[in-house]
């Protein structure tokens, strides 16, 4: 890295190795999170006709019952889904090791649905869980709870294939003479399991904890394809969206009126700095609990 | 010394069992739109789980009629997607590829600056960006098939940057060392030598993206003029979002056709896309 010999050269073609990327960078990220953040406190419609309004925007974003409901129903999701996803991907990955016939054909089959699009697997899974509920005379969007759990059955069914993807990776890197030490000892293979295999599976716990509940908090497209936020109900005079999640709810704002533009975008300032507390809090407190193998 | 073993034997039968079984259950809903693509859209109506009748089964009609389904050609729907997908990729990976070996082997201030940003930028959920980064791609005209990688490119780089660094890293400095002494400037340097040690995290990052942008709905949906241009998962939200007066055999017949590439492509590349995803993961 201190090799004169090639740094000054490089340094030299900044225009051509950095500058387009930067230039698109700035474009694509950097600028329209700045200005993201500068409207947050504004009223606007469009950014040329922004109007300074401190913070009353935040105020409006944090009263609206919409954005509370989704706040839960969020946390409610994410916590089920990580708790599902992770445990059955675990299981598979586990079972999947252990020598089994077919094993390969059976991890590209669970993988599949990742290849797929969210909002095509929402249409598939809305036309499957309406199809169901015919058969009780009702259908999916004529209940929050059918929305909700069809969401987690949906999101579990296309990421319990990723999830395994990582369980089988860091099952396979540990070292076979632990197992077989276990053995030796006498350990059953439920022991092995909970006293050699889990504890030198944290990191890629960590790892899989940490996707699932990311993901979880930014799904979009398989909210919108599914439900679109339908039932919506009054609650304190404002139209509800039951099974709407944050990212939806911040969409649906903004599509409201003008005169929500600044709140929608204040509601997505306080969802980045959600998201960012999440995955570092996530990252530093799971990270401690990991085995050094 | 036979009972263990045959006990072992009869678990891994049953093993096997559930895990066939598990498999059913995630291969039917694709199953389920393949045979509703063959079935009237009455039929569908009725009865989703049914098989095709002799009544209910109208052959390949579904898919021609998915074709010019919705007042817009199906087939521009792909060639767009295909299109925006292919230049997105390359864009992405000739760029961040060239910047993260820059980033890696200078290490300047701005250098370093630029490498925190991009990690930066990838805790940030696009909601936030969503709105100001539609207006910024109005003002400068990328609002359209032909210019709308550079927002990827843009908005991409992060994840892309952030891997290749980590792989430059890990090269040994001596062999583009023996290329400067040989004469080598660093294009040269850059194309014939690094990039050539780099391909296996071309192929992984190249997955990555590709899934992203191939299956991305918001950032088109926003960003393109929708009269005129669509991409398949815009076109399928489409289809959905007129329902009521929806063909649904014909909408599951665009849907097939929409996954059919995908799983050709996956069935003969798998190895590479779990890996790359795998690698994406560990990483990110």
């Amino acid at each position: 890295m201190n090799s004169v010999l090639i740094r000054r050269p490089i340094r030299r073609w900044f225009p051509l190795f950095i500058l387009p990327t930067f230039a698109c960078f700035c474009i694509g990220f950097v600028w329209p999170f700045l200005q993201g953040i500068y409207l947050s406190f504004c009223n606007f419609n469009t950014p040329r006709d922004a109007k300074w309004v401190g913070f009353s925007n935040y105020v409006k974003a944090f009263s609206d019952a919409g954005f509370q409901h989704a706040f839960w129903n969020t946390a409610g999701f994410a916590v089920v889904s990580i708790i599902l996803i992770n445990v059955l991907a675990f299981a598979i990955a586990y079972g999947l090791t252990q020598k089994i016939r077919g094993a390969n054909l059976f991890r590209t089959v669970f993988f599949m649905p990742n290849l797929i699009g969210g909002v095509v697997l929402g249409y598939i899974w809305s036309m499957i869980f309406d199809a169901i509920l015919k058969g009780y005379s009702t259908y999916l969007t004529a209940n929050a709870t059918y929305g909700f759990w069809g969401l987690v059955i949906l999101v579990a069914w296309q990421q319990i294939g990723y999830m395994m993807i990582i369980y089988i990776a860091g099952l396979q890197a540990i070292p076979e003479d632990l197992n077989e030490a276990a053995t030796i000892d006498g350990a059953t293979r439920w022991q092995t399991l909970t006293n050699v295999t889990i504890p030198n599976m944290m990191p890629s716990i960590t790892i899989c904890t940490f996707l699932t509940l990311t993901n979880s908090f930014k799904l979009f497209d398989q909210n919108l394809a599914l439900t679109g936020g339908a039932p919506s109900v009054i609650m304190n005079g404002a139209k509800v969206n039951m099974t709407e999640l944050l990212a939806l709810n911040i969409y649906s704002t903004y599509n409201i009126s003008k005169n929500w533009h600044g709140a929608a975008q204040a509601k997505a300032v306080v969802f980045f700095l959600l998201v960012a507390a999440l995955a570092i809090a996530q990252l530093t407190a799971t990270r401690s609990k990991e085995v050094q193998a | 010394m036979m009972k263990p073993k045959s006990r072992y034997s009869t678990l891994s039968t049953i093993v096997t069992v559930v895990f066939i079984a598990l498999c059913l259950v995630w291969i039917v809903p694709v199953l389920e739109v393949l045979v509703n693509s063959f079935k009237t859209n009455a039929a569908v109506n009725t009865n989703a789980f049914a098989l095709p009748t002799a009544e209910s089964f109208v052959g390949f009609d579904n898919y021609v009629k998915g074709m010019t389904f919705g007042n817009y050609p199906f087939l521009k729907s792909v060639g767009f997607s295909l299109f925006i997908t292919v230049v997105s990729v390359v864009l992405i990976l000739l760029f961040t590829s060239m910047s993260a070996w820059y980033i890696a082997r200078v290490n300047s201030g701005f250098a370093k600056f630029f490498y925190y940003l991009c990690l930066f930028s990838m805790i940030v959920p696009f909601q936030m960006v969503m709105f100001t980064l539609t207006f910024t791609a109005d003002q400068l005209k990328l609002n359209t098939p032909w210019t709308i990688p550079i927002v990827y490119l843009g908005f991409g780089a992060g994840l892309a940057i952030f891997m290749f660094v980590g792989f430059v890293k890990s090269l040994p400095l001596e062999i583009e060392e023996a290329a400067a002494i040989d004469g080598c400037g660093p294009v040269r340097t850059f194309f014939s030598v690094v990039l050539p040690m780099l391909k296996p995290t071309l192929i992984s990052v190249g997955i990555l993206e590709v899934m992203w942008v191939w299956n991305d709905y918001l950032l088109p949906y926003l960003v393109l003029d929708r009269t005129k241009y669509m991409t398949i998962p815009i076109h399928v939200q489409y289809l959905k979002g007129s329902y009521g007066s929806v063909d649904l055999g014909a909408t599951m017949a665009v849907i097939m056709l929409s996954i059919i590439p995908i799983i050709i492509v996956y069935i003969f590349c798998q190895k590479h896309i779990i890996k790359g995803v795998a690698a994406g993961a560990v990483k990110g």
